[in-house]
């Protein structure tokens, strides 16, 4: 068992641990040639691998808000165009990122953590520092990145399928015309917001990817090692992107 | 020449190297013995910087390694080849990619000159022949030979082997061996031998450290290690014997002792 001043300043030993992780990597920036390669994999890893899921968990939870909301919506004295000013700013502040968030912490989070923890325990990662090479650089930049870039790229498009699936089921099953819909959603449209948007969907693609290739990159303790960084990465990954989201909301809005 | 003076290493509240001092001189082979959990495998990660002491210094040709820069540390590093115990091969990659490797990140060789140089070092290693498979197609003899092919593709001035035959077979072991004393001979390379395994030892080392009780308990060539009268020494020889099943001693030095 560690001792109690162990387990007391654990916490302040993982934070630092972080910021100098997250510091290398800030400075192993310019070695771009070290990770171009590794880049482009990881685009393609966190960005259209996650697409068709980012797609239906957007286009069921834009059309499930479109229901409930008109489901609440039952006095006369309020007009059916409210549906739409509710459900697209909604979707464009709220909605779109964090569940492009939850998924990326659960799909890209768990996966970035198993590898680099793997590579962890199986020394791959000491072989690659053996070698000379900045291991930072060339595993956790390219992930990070990764996040930063594609990230937001994920949010605009689940943002406009939530919104198209909350149109097409106003529609179809008559509970608002487009028309009606379309004309509430201009009415109460701020432009700052697809930019808070944006704003916090770059902050949740660093915070995702970040949290779990330290997760990975510090595993310690072989297979059991490596399930439990999986596991803390999505977790943790979730629980710093909810406050992450409450601390712009504070700050931005 | 890497001179390893006086380090102390502990992790949390276990300390598991003390006042450890040790020379390797240029050429030679060492070979790092001890029981497991010893402290042998974090000694070697000392050397090439994987870990820093809490005290004491590690010098590589003169430098000390962990007063240098990052960068500066890559450059002294590229100078050795590690033979990790798993092998540590890359999974994502397979056997040609996983040699090829330090060549298309150190230089700016063709793609042309980068084949023909892997087919050189898997060659070396009598593995011509493998390089689209991957390591999970490998057993753990060829996984630990390409792992040496790479070692040695950059041609290092320093080899390190951790543990180069453990959960081998006595057959792959003996090539592994084979392999070790011939790339010691051919290249001239200083070597240095992390391993429990005192017939492998005897075969490929040039001289001993007995790593025990967190200190380096003894230090001398394999000729004076047959002749050593060091209670621990031999306890710790005998009990390989006895793992064994044969004896790691020549008869001429059982005979004296």
């Amino acid at each position: 068992m560690p001792s109690l001043q162990l387990r007391l300043t654990k916490p302040f030993f993982s934070l630092g641990q972080y910021v100098l992780l997250l510091t290398k990597a800030f400075t192993s920036l310019g070695e771009f040639g070290l990770y171009r390669r590794n880049l482009f994999i990881q685009m393609v890893r966190v960005g259209i691998d996650s697409l068709p899921i980012v797609v239906m968990a957007a286009a069921f939870s834009g059309a499930v808000t479109t229901v409930q909301t008109a489901y609440q919506m039952t006095s006369p004295l309020i007009p059916r165009s409210t549906i739409g000013a509710i459900v697209v700013p909604s979707m464009i502040m709220e909605l779109g990122a964090v569940i492009t968030g939850f998924i990326l912490a659960g799909r890209v989070g768990a996966r970035i953590a198993a590898e680099l923890g793997t590579m962890r325990v199986t020394e791959q990662i000491d072989a690659l520092e053996a070698m000379g090479l900045n291991s930072v650089g060339y595993l956790i930049v390219p992930r990070v990145l990764a996040g930063v870039l594609m990230f937001p790229v994920l949010y605009v498009t689940a943002t406009f399928v939530g919104i198209g699936a909350g149109l097409l089921v106003a529609e179809f099953s008559g509970l608002v015309p487009i028309g009606e819909f379309v004309q509430g959603a201009r009415n109460y449209f701020q432009p700052f917001d697809p930019f808070f948007g944006l704003i916090k969907s770059l902050v949740f693609g660093f915070v995702i990817t970040s949290i779990s290739c330290y997760m990975g990159y510090f595993t310690e303790g072989g297979a059991e090692g490596v399930g439990r960084s999986t596991t803390q990465a999505a977790v943790m990954s979730c629980v710093y992107l909810l406050i992450a989201d409450l601390g712009l909301a504070i700050l931005l809005l | 020449m890497i001179q390893i003076e006086h380090i102390d290493k502990s992790f949390a509240e276990k300390t598991v190297l003390r006042d450890v001092s040790l020379e390797i001189p240029e050429g030679q082979t060492l070979a790092i013995i001890g029981r497991s959990g010893s402290g042998k495998s974090v000694l070697m990660k000392h050397i090439i910087g994987l870990l820093k002491p809490d005290r004491g210094r590690v010098l590589v040709d003169g430098i000390d390694i962990n007063e240098i820069s990052y960068r500066e540390l890559r450059q002294v590093r590229r100078q050795f080849g590690v033979l990790f115990q798993g092998g540590a091969l890359f999974d994502s990659m397979n056997t040609f990619e996983n040699v090829a490797f330090p060549l298309r990140t150190f230089t700016n060789d063709t793609d042309a000159e980068i084949r023909k140089e892997v087919e050189h070092c898997l060659d070396v290693v009598n593995l011509s022949g493998v390089g689209p498979k991957k390591p999970s197609e490998l057993s753990g003899g060829m996984k630990k030979r390409v792992a040496l092919a790479r070692a040695i593709s950059l041609r290092p001035r320093y080899i390190i082997y951790d543990e180069p035959t453990s959960g081998l077979d006595p057959e792959t072991s003996n090539t592994i061996n084979d392999l070790i004393k011939n790339l010691a001979d051919q290249l001239n390379v200083t070597s240095i031998v992390i391993s429990h395994d005192m017939h492998s030892v005897l075969k490929i080392a040039d001289r001993a450290a007995f790593l025990h009780a967190m200190r380096i308990h003894w230090v001398g060539t394999i000729a004076e290690m047959h002749r050593s009268d060091d209670a621990k020494l031999r306890a710790f020889v005998k009990a390989n014997e006895y793992a064994i099943g044969e004896s790691a001693l020549p008869s001429t030095a059982r005979a004296s002792s």
